[in-house]
């Protein structure tokens, strides 16, 4: 067991370019990255279909279809393609953030109120007004729930960016299985978990704080929350379409 | 794509196919059998379910290639023993099975319970063939979620040196082929695609009743 810690706890390891702290920051620049790259193209794209109503299955059938995407063979052949550069392996994690932004964005949507949503109409609102200022803050909770779900996925897998030459935490694993070096790969696999782990309690935070505290179930209500939003309670998910994976298990 | 490299090296494919198949199947059983007595417990305790269901989700959160790396240690086993993928994929599956077991044995109706109870059925035999088969269509649905994470799963052990179509990506990396990456994705996708629709299958062969409501 001393094994699994001895190099995490080596003074040594935790400056310079090369050290843990350094890695983590590359670790994470890739996952932002990633993570960006899939909320631009699932968020809106999640939003859209959400509010027409309209190729519902559409987003079943991508969440599903990215999911059996093997992504160590995405990343290998972008880059044999792309050359070893930043974009296929920003591209080949951002695939990963995809299913679940997606999935969280179209159910969040699509499962506000409609009551809600024809009040507002009702009140002279476009549609635009009633996609931004309704239906995107009433699916916060799940379209924050989707990002939790995309960023741990992305997080978790970011390591095999090491494999074709990048930086990151999965440059303790790779590094370590070459030179036979096991406390170098347990490290990096700890540092790895600890990092999913900690980035997902920072999200879940950061979801109460900007989540509409009518949404939250148990919280203070204000009256008017009460009134506007009857029924709309985030866990409401209609199981039947797309809810965002339970985290984490498809790096 | 280099078309002619596919007949030339189909027992290499071939026997990597056999052994993802391997590597990512058996966790679907063993997880399976595994988790139906104890989201079977965790439905029936509530005290059990306060443990094992957040303990499940923490466990679901943890990076495969970490697992990979970290059950040698726990194991005893060498690092390049397949033995890790499996154990590895299998404590996802039961991660995910034990509160699809849990959910689906606690939403069997009370009555439906009553009345096999009142036909004489002992606990044993009631558990068997009228609780369990009620859960079935969710169980199938957390196989299915299961099956094809597991699927994509076992490529990422071939950066520890372990076998299956993962090998494809690798020596397909190294030696600047892309074609091989196609073949392996490829092959991955289909047989996820495949093993989903088998379950869909057997899902339909084991409840009968539910093709006569629908």
């Amino acid at each position: 067991m001393s094994l699994l810690f001895s190099y995490l706890f080596d003074a040594a390891h935790w400056s310079g370019p090369t050290g843990i702290p350094a890695r983590i920051g590359e670790h994470l620049f890739y996952s932002v990255l990633a993570l960006a790259l899939g909320a631009v193209v699932a968020v809106p794209l999640g939003a859209l279909i959400g509010h027409t109503r309209r190729g519902g299955f559409l987003v079943v059938g991508i969440a599903n279809g990215m999911r059996a995407l093997p992504e160590l063979g995405l990343l290998t052949l972008l880059v044999l393609l792309m050359g070893i550069d930043l974009l296929p392996v920003t591209i080949a994690l951002a695939v990963l953030a995809v299913p679940p932004l997606l999935a969280g964005t179209y159910s969040g949507v699509r499962n506000v109120d409609q009551g809600a949503v024809d009040a507002a109409r009702g009140m002279g609102m476009r549609e635009w007004q009633i996609l931004f200022k309704v239906e995107i803050p009433n699916a916060l909770p799940l379209i924050l729930g989707g990002l939790r779900a995309s960023a741990l996925q992305v997080i978790a897998t970011a390591a095999v960016a090491a494999y074709v030459s990048f930086g990151g935490l999965g440059r303790f694993l790779i590094d370590g299985l070459k030179s036979l070096d096991y406390s170098q790969m347990a490290a990096g696999a700890i540092l790895v978990a600890l990092l999913a782990l900690a980035v997902e309690g920072l999200l879940a935070l950061v979801q109460r704080a900007v989540v509409s505290p009518g949404l939250r179930g148990g919280g203070r209500r204000s009256p008017t929350a009460e009134i506007t939003t009857p029924d709309s309670s985030p866990d409401s998910t209609d199981t039947t379409t797309a809810t965002p994976e339970p985290a984490g298990a498809t790096p | 794509m280099v078309w002619d490299w596919i007949p030339r090296n189909t027992a290499l494919i071939w026997g990597a196919l056999q052994v993802h198949v391997v590597l990512a199947l058996i966790p679907v059983v063993a997880g399976l059998v595994l988790a139906v007595p104890l989201g079977w417990l965790a439905s029936r305790n509530g005290a059990v379910r306060a443990v094992f269901i957040p303990a499940a989700s923490v466990l679901y959160t943890i990076p495969s290639l970490a697992v990979f790396i970290v059950l040698p240690a726990i194991l005893g086993t060498q690092i390049l023993d397949p033995l890790n993928v499996v154990v590895a994929l299998t404590i996802y599956t039961v991660a995910l099975l034990v509160r699809s077991v849990a959910d689906a044995l606690a939403a069997v109706p009370a009555l439906v319970v009553a009345a096999a109870t009142a036909m004489g059925y002992k606990p044993g035999r009631r558990f068997v063939s009228v609780e369990l088969p009620l859960a079935v269509p969710v169980l199938i649905a957390g196989l299915r979620v299961a099956a094809v994470s597991n699927i994509s799963l076992v490529s990422v052990g071939a950066l520890i040196g372990v076998g299956g179509l993962g090998q494809l990506f690798t020596e397909g990396y190294q030696r600047d082929f892309p074609t091989e990456i196609i073949v392996g994705i490829v092959l991955i996708v289909l047989l996820a695609l495949v093993v989903d629709g088998l379950l869909v299958l057997a899902g339909r062969f084991i409840t009968p009743w539910a093709r006569v409501a629908a």
